[in-house]
């Protein structure tokens, strides 16, 4: 229980450089080699990559970015956040606003200015907070900034007052809560329950375009591998040991004269922006965004594909994300009734017997018990008593 | 002999609710009044099929000869057919008289005599045809026949009909009917219809002012709607006045009454929540454990219900409405058990990981789901709500209790009673108030905490399945039943604090409260969108909600 941070440092951040390099160096091939098995190769060849699977696929990485962003905070700060799906969400309706405007009057009632459900809403102006997303720059910002500020407001308040565990959990899941309600209403001016789908073109490509879905496919590939970098990056600074050191003692980590407060809310909003983006990137690519993204069940979905890759390794989450993605379309097709059993038995068994996910059970196979304990019984658990 | 009085008073009443109309002459020719007074019932009766077989012969005057006459008998069995005539349902075939089920062209026929079903439809008989003078003499007849029905709620339900329509031919009869009655909700009733006749037509001015003044009384909706037309119409400064002054006071009844039925309802909602609350506050406080899995113990609880239902319906039909009683236990012992495996299997292993637990149990509450969803289907399943459960207390106009709700409301607080005494005054509530207040010592002192874990566990979730036995009767009982409850026990146990019964007393019935006064101002959805950012907002304040226990253990 008084195992400090060394071995951590030890197995987390020394033992993976070259976990780093493959991941990278696979997200970056991925993104070069799908558009040209894609492209080039005619449709009747074995190695030809449909157009619907390329952007299946790229729906799995935004999932990936999504499970990223989990992770820096749950396996690195220990803030369990079953709300990170409004992020995504958040971002991704900043994106559907955008190119809900690029529709401008190809829509079915033929309004230059209203989106349809607007119109078909009986509204006779756009509400003050659609302008500006006929931009692309502006909504690029907002992708960022609307996740970014909740996240800042949450936070702010949340980890001021030191609500932290399953409290924080809790609330976070009602924040989604409150949101999925609310964006479920019509009077919201966000489409209401059906939100907001056909998308016509992004920035001038048309979103059905094989090219179109291609590139964005490479661009979700080249965003995951740049913020997998940016994680790294802070997790190996300074100020990632510090956070490591606030998921692992808070309370000490107060007493040594840190402002736990702050580093816990830059790194929460960070992972939001994060997931705000990977919600960005999700839309073009599935063609929809509407309520149910918020839905609290998608958000601890989203935690179970970081639990599942392995908490506290970034490349782990990434790997959980598309492990469990890959399997829920294929047992979701091929046998759409036991999908659930197999995801709830996931969930219990990851915890009870893979708390280090995949990756962290690989190589550390043979010390497993004495070394996951370590790890993920950080000693402020016996410090702190109950959450 | 009061059947006898009855019938005096029937017939006396018909022939005055006819005196006003042309027919009066004709009226009497048919039917001199000593003759239907007098008539006693044994020769009432065969006279009776005669003169509904009149309804369906001659002219339109012929008809009206026979309504009248009909309505003198004060045969009650004469509604029916004399409503079917006036929506024009009834038809006739060789001298018999039916009644249509429907408007439709190929609507089956029953006897307007016997009741008996006919072997025509509509399209092989001819309809019974009627004019305006004649349906107004229908309207009255029918007034008529139940005003002075033996049946005080039959009268009361014919007078509150009154109130609807409003004929002013009705004033006469309904006054009569009015001097005579003794039921007081009856009474009421006539009161309230004659008023809104008196008023709503033109007539003596001193009696329309007393009307809109005597409407004044009256609490509903309904009342309302009279008065806030009538305003708009022309009339005398001193009726205007009256009818302003009677308007202000029935907004002003409406309003208190309304806030005592937004009450009921907050109290209502803030019952359901606690029971759906205490075995998560329970399990939480004791064991620091969020059990995902709590809304499907809810959802158990209320399959249970239907399961123990259709049982009943199998093996003991003639009990049915007592399978209710049996529910509770079955659902408490079902689900509790559920909770020890539970616990046993799964959450034992991950003490001090509460994260963790959350997965855990979350992936049990999709297992749970998927499996009732395998057995009982996707769709709602239907539990009958006990004879003695249904029906409403209509306590003024504007405030109606539902016996449903009342029952759930005293069954949730007996519920939190009962668990009240279980920790206060048991060796096993004791033991569960040490590991509470701290685990270490009680475990020091020999308290067994796994086993008190698992009965903990088992307690929290018995406790779920009960509070799905009342959600059952309020509730869709669908696999998805435990997903719409588990946010707000949530925010109840946040709210309230944690292993403090009354914490989560206060904190069902705060929000449950405050859900119902904000909605009538934001419409359901985003009063509970301000309630959750209440929540979120409060708990930056005091993190560790409304009551929560003070000393070395629980602080961080």
């Amino acid at each position: 229980m008084t195992t400090g941070p060394k071995p951590l440092f030890a197995t987390m951040l020394l033992r993976s450089p070259k976990a780093a390099l493959i991941t990278v160096g696979l997200l970056v091939a991925a993104a070069i080699l799908v558009p040209l098995l894609n492209q080039l190769l005619p449709a009747s060849s074995p190695f030809h990559v449909p157009t619907y699977l390329v952007s299946l696929l790229g729906k799995y990485l935004c999932y990936a970015l999504l499970a990223l962003s989990v992770d820096l905070i749950w396996g690195y700060c220990g803030i369990l956040s079953l709300g990170h799906g409004a992020f995504f969400s958040l971002g991704g309706y900043a994106m559907g606003m955008y190119l809900m405007r690029q529709i401008g009057p190809r829509g079915v009632y033929r309004d230059p200015i209203l989106p349809d459900f607007m119109v078909f809403l009986n509204w006779k102006a756009l509400p003050w907070y659609w302008h500006g997303f006929d931009m692309f720059w502006f909504a690029m910002i907002m992708v960022v900034l609307v996740p970014g500020i909740l996240a800042f407001a949450f936070g702010w308040f949340a980890f001021r007052s030191r609500v932290t565990g399953v409290y924080l959990s809790i609330i976070t899941q009602a924040m989604t809560f409150a949101l999925l309600l609310a964006f479920f209403r019509n009077d919201m001016g966000f489409g209401g329950n059906n939100g907001m789908t056909d998308f016509k073109d992004l920035l001038g490509f048309n979103l059905q375009a094989s090219s179109t879905r291609v590139a964005l496919f490479s661009i979700t590939a080249i965003a995951l591998a740049l913020a997998y970098l940016l994680c790294r990056w802070i997790i190996a600074s300074r100020l990632g040991r510090v956070l490591i050191a606030i998921r692992d003692a808070e309370s000490r980590v107060r007493f040594l004269g840190y402002r736990v407060e702050y580093y816990k809310l830059f790194v929460f909003i960070l992972s939001a922006m994060l997931a705000g983006g990977a919600g960005a990137l999700y839309v073009p690519q599935v063609g929809i965004i509407n309520p149910s993204e918020f839905s609290p069940a998608n958000s601890i979905e989203a935690v179970i594909w970081v639990a599942v890759g392995g908490r506290g390794s970034l490349h782990g989450a990434i790997l959980g994300a598309l492990l469990v993605n890959f399997g829920k379309s294929y047992f979701t097709t091929a046998f759409p009734d036991i999908w659930l059993y197999m995801l709830g038995t996931l969930f219990i068994v990851v915890t009870l017997f893979l708390p280090r996910g995949i990756v962290g059970a690989l190589p550390a196979m043979p010390s497993m018990p004495k070394g996951w304990r370590s790890l993920k019984t950080p000693p402020e658990k016996a410090e702190e008593g109950r959450p | 002999m009061p059947a006898y009085s009855i019938r005096r008073l029937i017939a006396a009443m018909a022939l005055a609710a006819v005196a006003y109309s042309p027919a009066i002459l004709r009226a009497q020719e048919a039917a001199p009044p000593e003759a239907a007074v007098e008539a006693p019932a044994s020769q009432a009766a065969p006279s009776f099929e005669r003169l509904v077989q009149q309804l369906g012969l001659g002219g339109f005057d012929d008809k009206i000869k026979a309504v009248e006459t009909l309505t003198a008998t004060g045969d009650a069995r004469a509604v029916a057919a004399l409503q079917a005539m006036m929506d024009g349902n009834l038809y006739t075939q060789e001298d018999k008289v039916y009644i249509a089920e429907s408007g439709a062209r190929d609507a089956k026929l029953k006897d307007a005599i016997t009741g008996e079903a006919a072997t025509i439809t509509a399209s092989g008989a001819s309809r019974v045809t009627v004019n305006n003078r004649l349906r107004g003499i229908l309207r009255g007849a029918l007034g008529a026949l139940t005003l002075f029905s033996p049946d005080p709620a039959q009268r009361a339900s014919g007078a509150a009909a009154l109130f609807r329509s409003r004929p002013a031919e009705m004033a006469e009869p309904l006054a009569a009917a009015l001097a005579k009655e003794t039921d007081p909700a009856a009474k009421r009733e006539m009161e309230h219809s004659l008023a809104a006749i008196r008023l709503a037509n033109p007539g003596d001015e001193a009696q329309r002012i007393a009307a809109a003044a005597l409407l004044g009384n009256y609490a509903d909706p309904e009342t309302r709607a009279l008065l806030t037309s009538l305003q708009s119409q022309e009339m005398s400064p001193a009726l205007k006045a009256t009818v302003a002054s009677a308007l202000a006071k029935v907004e002003r009844s409406l309003a208190f009454w309304g806030v005592f039925n937004n009450i009921f309802q907050g109290v209502s909602l803030g019952s359901v929540l606690l029971l759906a609350a205490i075995g998560l506050a329970i399990t939480f406080g004791v064991m620091g454990v969020i059990n995902m899995a709590h809304g499907e113990m809810i959802m158990i609880g209320a399959y249970t219900t239907y399961m123990v239902q259709e049982l009943f319906r199998a093996y003991l039909p003639g009990y049915t409405s007592w399978s209710m009683m049996f529910s509770v236990p079955a659902a408490f012992l079902v689900t509790g058990a559920i909770g020890v495996i539970i616990e046993r299997g799964v959450i034992r292993f991950l003490y001090g990981r509460a994260l963790e637990t959350l997965l855990a149990t979350w992936g049990i509450s999709l297992i749970l789901q998927q499996g009732v969803r395998t057995i009982f289907g996707p769709t709602n399943r239907e539990v009958a709500t006990p004879p003695w459960m249904s029906g409403a207390w209509e306590v003024v106009g504007g405030l109606t209790l539902t016996y449903n709700r009342m029952a759930i409301v005293i069954f949730s607080l007996v519920v939190l009673a009962m668990i009240a005494l279980l920790m206060r005054y048991s060796s096993f509530g004791l033991h569960m108030r040490a590991v509470t207040q701290n685990r270490r010592m009680a475990s020091s002192l020999g308290i067994r905490t796994g086993k008190v874990d698992a009965l903990t566990f088992g307690l929290g979730s018995g406790i779920a399945g009960i509070a799905g036995v009342a959600l059952s009767q309020i509730s869709n009982v669908s696999p998805n039943l435990g997903q719409s409850f588990i946010i707000d026990s949530f925010m109840v146990v946040v709210f309230g604090g944690v292993g403090n019964l009354w914490g989560t007393l206060v904190g069902a019935f705060s929000l449950g409260l405050v859900n119902k006064f904000l909605e009538p101002y934001a419409g359901a959805v985003l009063g509970k969108i301000f309630v959750l950012i209440a929540i979120i907002l409060f708990i930056q304040k005091r993190p560790r909600g409304l009551f929560a226990l003070k000393g070395r253990s629980v602080e961080a």
